[in-house]
């Protein structure tokens, strides 16, 4: 906890969030702040340390 | 999905933050009685909750008042708007929570706006883990009948025909049903009703706005209502509903949703076949076999 800084996502959240569409396991992008979905393709961002977990927001992957 | 969306949850969600800035004193009564209520629940049912999720509720009310039940070990908020404690946003409908890691999920007053209600149980009730718990409030019922009644007289009177203006209602007996299709073990559905006085309908209709609970169907008139419709529904409003001393009366139905993960250790129905016991003895009575016809 303390070593987490104002804008760092809480892991224990991160443990139990996946794809909402693919409902898979999310790959946690630190620098470009993104949960990236394999399988749906998409990255959704993180915006001050809140992941945004809404396709329509998300950033397709070519 | 052929169905056109019922819901703008865009326009929801405009409506939500203008109610934020609004900030009217009191608008969250509703929601404070429905948190209340769900915290009073939760503290009575005997076991602790590690992981829980507050979802879709509307404002951090139930997030503030939850861990005084001492039931909850850690809380995360998930809702469609970002801000005042929200730890992910996300709709109720796409749910972006793992299989079998939660322990619990709240939720007062924010389902009712959730396009695909059964699609979203059952999205809770896999997320659950096994002997996890739903608890939920949703407005449904009669809410809002004598205001939906006032404006489609005064908009018949005015234009010959009405547009909804108020969103359908969950109605108590689909809900139990929905939560056992769901796959919840042991559902409960049961409904608490709040009369509401106003000084007028005018009043009811700032604190609704306050609320961000004005009208998002998508099928709603593109036509606002004009000062003369609402002044007339108003005038309706006040013939029909008022109380002896003028304030008029706005009912609320609250239905309450509570179901489980399936776990063996819960009760169920025994297998057909499997009685020890025969009723008939238990009856004091004598048993007659199938295609024998009782006597005369």
């Amino acid at each position: 906890m303390a070593e987490r800084g104002p804008h760092e996502v809480d892991p224990r959240l991160l443990e139990i969030l996946v794809c909402p569409l693919t409902k898979e396991t999310l790959e946690y992008d630190r620098d470009r702040q993104e949960l990236v979905s394999r399988g749906a393709r998409l990255a959704y961002p993180i915006r001050d340390g809140i992941p945004i977990m809404l396709p329509d927001e998300a950033r397709p992957l070519e | 999905m052929t169905r056109p969306p019922l819901f703008d949850l865009a326009l929801l969600d405009r409506r939500r933050l203008r109610a934020r800035r609004l900030a009217v004193a009191g608008a969250d009564v509703l929601l404070r009685a429905a948190a209340d209520e769900l915290a009073a629940r939760l503290y009575a049912v005997s076991r602790d909750f590690p992981v829980a999720v507050d979802l879709a509720t509307p404002e951090p009310v139930l997030a503030a008042m939850l861990p005084r039940t001492g039931k909850v070990g850690v809380l995360h908020r998930i809702d469609r708007l970002a801000g005042l404690g929200v730890a992910a946003v996300a709709d109720a409908g796409a749910l972006p929570l793992r299989d079998a890691s939660i322990d619990l999920v709240v939720s007062a007053l924010g389902l009712q706006w959730t396009e695909d209600l059964p699609g979203a149980l059952i999205q809770i009730r896999r997320a659950l883990r096994p002997d996890g718990l739903l608890l939920a409030a949703v407005i449904g019922g009669e809410t809002l009948s004598e205001l939906r009644r006032a404006l489609a007289e005064a908009e018949i009177e005015a234009r010959g025909g009405a547009s909804p203006r108020v969103s359908p209602a969950a109605e108590l007996r689909d809900m139990a049903g929905l939560l056992q299709r769901a796959g919840f073990a042991l559902p409960v559905a049961d409904q608490e009703r709040l009369t509401l006085r106003y000084d007028d309908a005018a009043a009811l209709m700032r604190d609704l706005r306050a609320m961000g609970a004005t009208n998002v169907l998508t099928e709603r008139a593109r036509v606002p209502l004009t000062r003369g419709i609402v002044a007339r529904a108003a005038a309706i409003y006040a013939d029909r509903f008022a109380d002896p001393d003028g304030r008029v009366r706005a009912t609320f139905d609250i239905v309450w949703l509570s179901g489980w993960a399936p776990h063996e250790s819960q009760q169920k129905p025994l297998r057909p076949g499997s009685a020890k016991a025969r009723l008939a003895d238990a009856l004091g009575v004598t048993e007659f076999g199938a295609g024998e016809k009782a006597g005369r």
